[in-house]
């Protein structure tokens, strides 16, 4: 299972906690993770990617090992840590505004 | 006994004020959303119960909730805004052309008749609806017709935030949007007509008298006189006896032209209010008072309504959907502002007290009068 971390806002409105567990077959992208957290939690279409081009949101930033994968491609798979569940893959609002 | 349930949107929530009818008694629901920007919340006529809410973020993007229980409870329903086909392209602040692209709602306006169907106006501008309580939204492509490509960004965004359905004929409906004017369908929404002439905007478009491109801030109309519409212009406050063929400046007396909201008394055709804003440089009220403005003969003459509202050292705005009326005997008027206060008037605008004080930046204020 691959272990997502949800923004507060995001949580609030699927319904969650912080973190959720979903099922996500390989190889493990991040396209594949928002496309399995979107078939979990439909009301999050739209939230993390734009529902137009499906482009991440310009606010939105991924992390995960340490690294900010925000601006890798979708496509490229991920370390072997996230897809075997030791690792979170976090969505993170980008520190803005503040 | 009947009373008022007041719906707010602000910056950080939704917030739901409910009284009966002597509107002295308040009880605040809320944050709902907490945190989310909430453009709109609006109630459906023919069920009261019925309640639809923008809420949106710069980070999340948009969502829709809907409520079938007066707002106890909220479900999200369908956030997708898809533009039929290519949208093309509109004027972007520095006149060159920029792809259309879908930001947030700004208007839901419930069918007069059928809870729910529901019309959607939106930023980048366009009208979408749904006919299945929120499941799907589909667009009424025809309006981007109506010279689309000319329209351009307000200083918010060029965002649909006006929607007047017509009660004596459903095939007909009004739009304004920032900055590309008004708009009329007679044929349900397949053709749209810009109905901007008498429009002046001397400062905003190379040619002051364009037929689109006018920075429209709100519409009202009284339900009884469809035809008849009044305008809040970025500058100017106009009316029109013809369903928005011919407008004409009743700004009058006002001590600026400049503003955000109109609205129109629930028993009294001619009577409107407006809430003169200093100017376009400076967004907040004139001299540090309050006030707002009405005129019992359909505008030229206008009078200052203070009771009850601070008169020094005050510099709020009021936002475009941020007044309404409700339809008691005796006319409620409400409207709320940037510094986070809903204000009331019970007896038609002579006198107001604050229902609160403290909320977040308010952005929209709608009425609802419950049985």
């Amino acid at each position: 299972m691959i272990r997502v971390v949800l923004p507060f806002h995001l949580q609030q409105l699927a319904n969650t906690g912080r973190e959720v567990a979903i099922q996500v077959d390989r190889p493990v992208t991040q396209r594949s993770i928002l496309d399995a957290l979107e078939t979990r939690y439909p009301v999050l279409r739209g939230t993390v990617r734009d529902h137009a081009t499906q482009e991440r949101r310009a606010f939105i930033r991924f992390f995960a090992c340490g690294e900010d994968l925000s601006l890798e491609s979708m496509d490229q798979p991920l370390p072997e840590s996230i897809a075997n569940g030791s690792e979170r893959f976090m969505i993170v609002g980008a520190m803005a505004g503040g | 006994m009947s009373g008022v349930r007041v719906l707010v949107g602000t910056r950080k929530g939704a917030f739901i004020l409910t009284s009966n009818a002597k509107r002295k008694k308040w009880e605040v629901s809320g944050p709902h959303f907490a945190g989310w920007e909430i453009y709109h919340i609006n109630g459906s006529p023919a069920d009261p119960d019925r309640l639809y809410a923008s809420q949106s973020s710069g980070w999340f993007g948009q969502i829709i909730q809907r409520s079938i229980d007066g707002g106890k409870t909220w479900e999200p329903v369908d956030n997708k805004f898809a533009y039929e086909g290519n949208p093309g392209a509109h004027k972007t602040f520095d006149g060159t052309q920029q792809p259309w692209a879908f930001k947030r709602v700004w208007n839901l306006t419930p069918s007069l008749t059928d809870p729910d169907t529901v019309f959607a106006g939106v930023e980048d501008a366009a009208l979408f609806r749904t006919t299945d309580g929120g499941k799907s939204w589909q667009e009424l492509p025809g309006l981007r017709n109506a010279k689309g490509h000319l329209w351009q960004p307000g200083a918010v965004g060029m965002c649909l935030h006006t929607i007047l359905l017509d009660p004596s004929n459903p095939n007909r409906i009004f739009i304004a949007i920032s900055a590309a004017g008004a708009f009329r369908t007679d044929d349900g929404g397949e053709t749209w007509l810009p109905i901007n002439q008498g429009l002046k905007s001397n400062y905003e478009l190379p040619d002051p008298e364009a037929e689109v491109g006018h920075c429209v801030h709100n519409l009202a109309m009284h339900p009884s006189r469809p035809g008849v519409l009044f305008m809040q212009k970025h500058w100017d406050v106009l009316r029109s006896d013809d369903a928005g063929g011919l407008w004409r400046e009743v700004s009058g007396n006002l001590p600026t032209d400049f503003g955000f909201p109109i609205a129109v008394h629930a028993h009294e055709p001619e009577t409107i209010y407006v809430v003169p804003i200093k100017s376009d440089s400076e967004h907040f009220v004139p001299d540090g008072k309050l006030r707002v403005y009405r005129s019992r003969s359909g505008g030229d003459e206008w009078e200052a309504l203070t009771n009850g509202l601070p008169q020094s050292d005050c510099y709020v705005n009021v936002l475009r959907t941020a007044m309404a009326v409700d339809t008691l005997d005796s006319c409620g008027v409400y409207f709320g502002t940037t510094g986070g206060q809903v204000y009331a008037s019970a007896d038609s605008g002579d006198t107001w007290e604050p229902i609160v004080r403290d909320l977040p930046a308010v952005l929209s204020v709608e009425v609802q009068t419950l049985p």
